[in-house]
């Protein structure tokens, strides 16, 4: 598959993509709406940290912090595993394989394309939080804000090829839909998404600095949040590439092994 | 255009039989069978040639049109379409095919077929003047009319199987595999559909091969049928020719003008495979058939005379349990 075909097809690939994300507008706007829980852990731990701060975080902190998580998550996210395993095992992959164009390109753009439906929920509440929160709670350095924009498409691409490296289990087990439970499980424990890192035991922070989950989410929303300095900030964003720069290896390997093993069922 | 070399395609395949005792075992012990989908096949295919594949269930047929379409990776052998090799997917390979799969769909369910068309007109780079006259083209001939502008989900069984076609032929692809396509259809669109791809192959001389259970899709489209049974390839020839060697007889339609005895029929020679009041059908050597037309239209009020054909599905029928007798035999003896 030449990537020149490829880039000539996809803002074709990107246009139908948001088409069908707006076909389906009412289960958008409840995917949406699941992804919620920062707001519902806002609640939760301003109501703690109502007496004392917790850690570095008082209850203005904890707003920003829970508010930028909640915008990352929607411009971070990815769902293309869910769609990888059902079209692996009911052989739909097929179809995609196909056409000229490789079928990860095609659920990135799917991917992408969701992007402005997510905004359109996401951007509001940036605006409102910036206004309840105030503009100290967010970082004023205009370096670090580039970073936090390198760190967001690190955090999307690391996401994006997590989807794809356990949709590739698919290939090789029955059903992947138990591992990616057990990876989201981890997610939601070790990325800030329920609580923030920092909070974590010095002991286990240890490990969970070296784990890719933080790097799905955590950076860019501390990064936001002004948790970081412009060397901390430097040294982190080239541990998070150094993920996706794992995970892309990982996937292309898992996807050249499984596509041998590819049966294409059902018809 | 197609070579096919000493092709195999093995799976293996998790067995387990029911019982709660089963799956609690099967935990921790799986038991594994390797399965020949397709066991050392060999054949050619030249362009622009018609060709049927034929066989009973879970013979191969479908599984070998995957290995051609580069979809699934063969355990061993070698396979060329065009001059390349499928499992590589070039770009090049999948501009000059297509396959359409009749149990699976590539339109995009909640958007109107057009919107899967221009997607294909993306992917597959083709210019947009060429990309609207074939579009145009193909809806005329199948009559598609405004339907490629509703939702996909709101069309019908048949209705979407043309618009299936006309996503699948939007690059104008040299070579058309076709599996099943007028699985689950109408009698009217199936004959739509098969009118529809004789034309369009007439027109552009492509290749094509069809994979189907459908006797008449094969019987009209294609002069030359590969048979696999079990993975193995039994026939590669003329269909005409595979009809003669398995029942070189005929059958004699006879129409009267009056109810006619069962035992007149007898008299002609042949078998009685049916007899009603105005119509009966006699299974006749192939030999015989100008003496008995000559016997029938001298002593019986016939009204009207056909000489057919067995029909393919008893003839399919007869070479399958041929070839598993012959099995059976070899795996006594």
């Amino acid at each position: 598959m030449s990537l020149r075909n490829t880039a000539r097809a996809f803002p074709t690939l990107l246009r139908v993509g948001f088409a069908d994300a707006v076909a389906y507008r009412a289960e958008m706007l409840v995917w949406v709406l699941a992804t919620t829980m920062p707001l519902v852990m806002l609640a939760l731990w301003t109501a703690v940290a109502r007496d004392a701060p917790i850690g570095r975080y008082g209850q203005p902190q904890l707003a920003a912090y829970f508010l930028a998580t909640f915008v990352v998550r929607q411009i971070a996210g990815s769902w293309a595993f869910w769609d990888m395993n059902l079209e692996i095992r009911d052989g739909t992959l097929a179809m995609r394989l196909l056409r000229p164009v490789h079928p990860l390109w095609g659920y990135a753009a799917a991917s992408l394309a969701a992007l402005p439906m997510r905004l359109l929920v996401s951007l509001p509440v940036a605006v409102i939080a910036l206004a309840v929160v105030g503009a100290n709670s967010v970082t004023h350095d205009p370096f670090v804000w580039i970073l936090w924009a390198i760190s967001i498409v690190g955090a999307w691409m690391l996401t994006l090829l997590v989807n794809f490296l356990v949709g590739c289990a698919a290939f090789f087990v029955e059903s992947s839909v138990k591992l990616m439970d057990a990876w989201l499980v981890l997610f939601f424990v070790f990325s800030g998404y329920l609580i923030p890192i920092d909070l974590f035991p010095e002991r286990l922070r240890a490990i969970i600095d070296w784990l890719p989950f933080r790097f799905q989410l955590g950076l860019p929303v501390e990064l936001m949040t002004g948790a970081h300095g412009r060397d901390a900030a430097l040294a982190l964003l080239a541990l998070q590439w150094g993920w996706v720069a794992i995970a892309l290896g990982a996937t292309t390997m898992a996807w050249r092994r499984g596509l041998r093993r590819f049966a294409a069922y059902g018809g | 255009m197609i070579h096919v070399r000493a092709l195999r395609k093995h799976y293996k395949v998790h067995e387990r039989p029911p019982g709660l005792g089963a799956a609690l075992r099967s935990v921790f012990r799986r038991r594994y069978r390797t399965v020949a989908a397709v066991d050392g096949i060999d054949f050619d295919i030249g362009e622009g040639e018609r060709v049927g594949f034929l066989g009973p269930n879970g013979a191969g047929k479908t599984t070998t049109l995957k290995v051609l379409s580069g979809l699934v990776h063969p355990t061993s052998g070698d396979v060329t379409v065009d001059g390349h090799e499928p499992r590589r997917r070039s770009d090049v390979f999948l501009k000059t095919i297509t396959l359409v799969l009749g149990q699976k769909q590539q339109l995009l369910w909640d958007l109107p077929p057009g919107e899967t068309f221009e997607l294909n007109r993306a992917v597959y780079d083709v210019p947009r003047a060429q990309f609207e006259e074939t579009v145009h083209e193909l809806v005329n001939l199948l009559e598609l009319g405004d339907l490629v502008k509703k939702p996909t989900r709101t069309l019908s069984l048949g209705e979407r199987m043309k618009c299936e076609l006309v996503a699948a032929l939007v690059h104008r692809p040299r070579v058309l595999f076709l599996d099943e396509p007028t699985i689950g259809l109408d009698v009217s669109m199936q004959v739509s559909v098969r009118d529809f791809v004789k034309r369009y192959n007439e027109r552009t001389g492509g290749t094509l091969i069809l994979s189907s259970h459908d006797m008449e899709d094969v019987a009209r489209l294609c002069p030359r049928v590969i048979v696999i049974d079990r993975g193995k390839l039994v026939y590669d020839g003329e269909l005409k020719e595979l009809v003669t060697r398995i029942r070189p007889d005929k059958r004699v339609v006879l129409r009267f003008s009056r109810p006619v005895e069962a035992h007149d029929l007898v008299r002609l020679g042949g078998t009685v495979v049916r007899h009603d009041a105005g119509e009966s059908v006699l299974q006749v050597h192939q030999e015989a058939v100008n003496a008995v037309v000559g016997a029938a239209l001298a002593h019986l009020p016939v009204n009207d005379l056909t000489v057919e054909n067995p029909p393919l599905e008893e003839v399919m029928g007869e070479l399958f349990a041929r070839g598993r007798a012959q099995r059976e035999v070899e795996a006594s003896g």
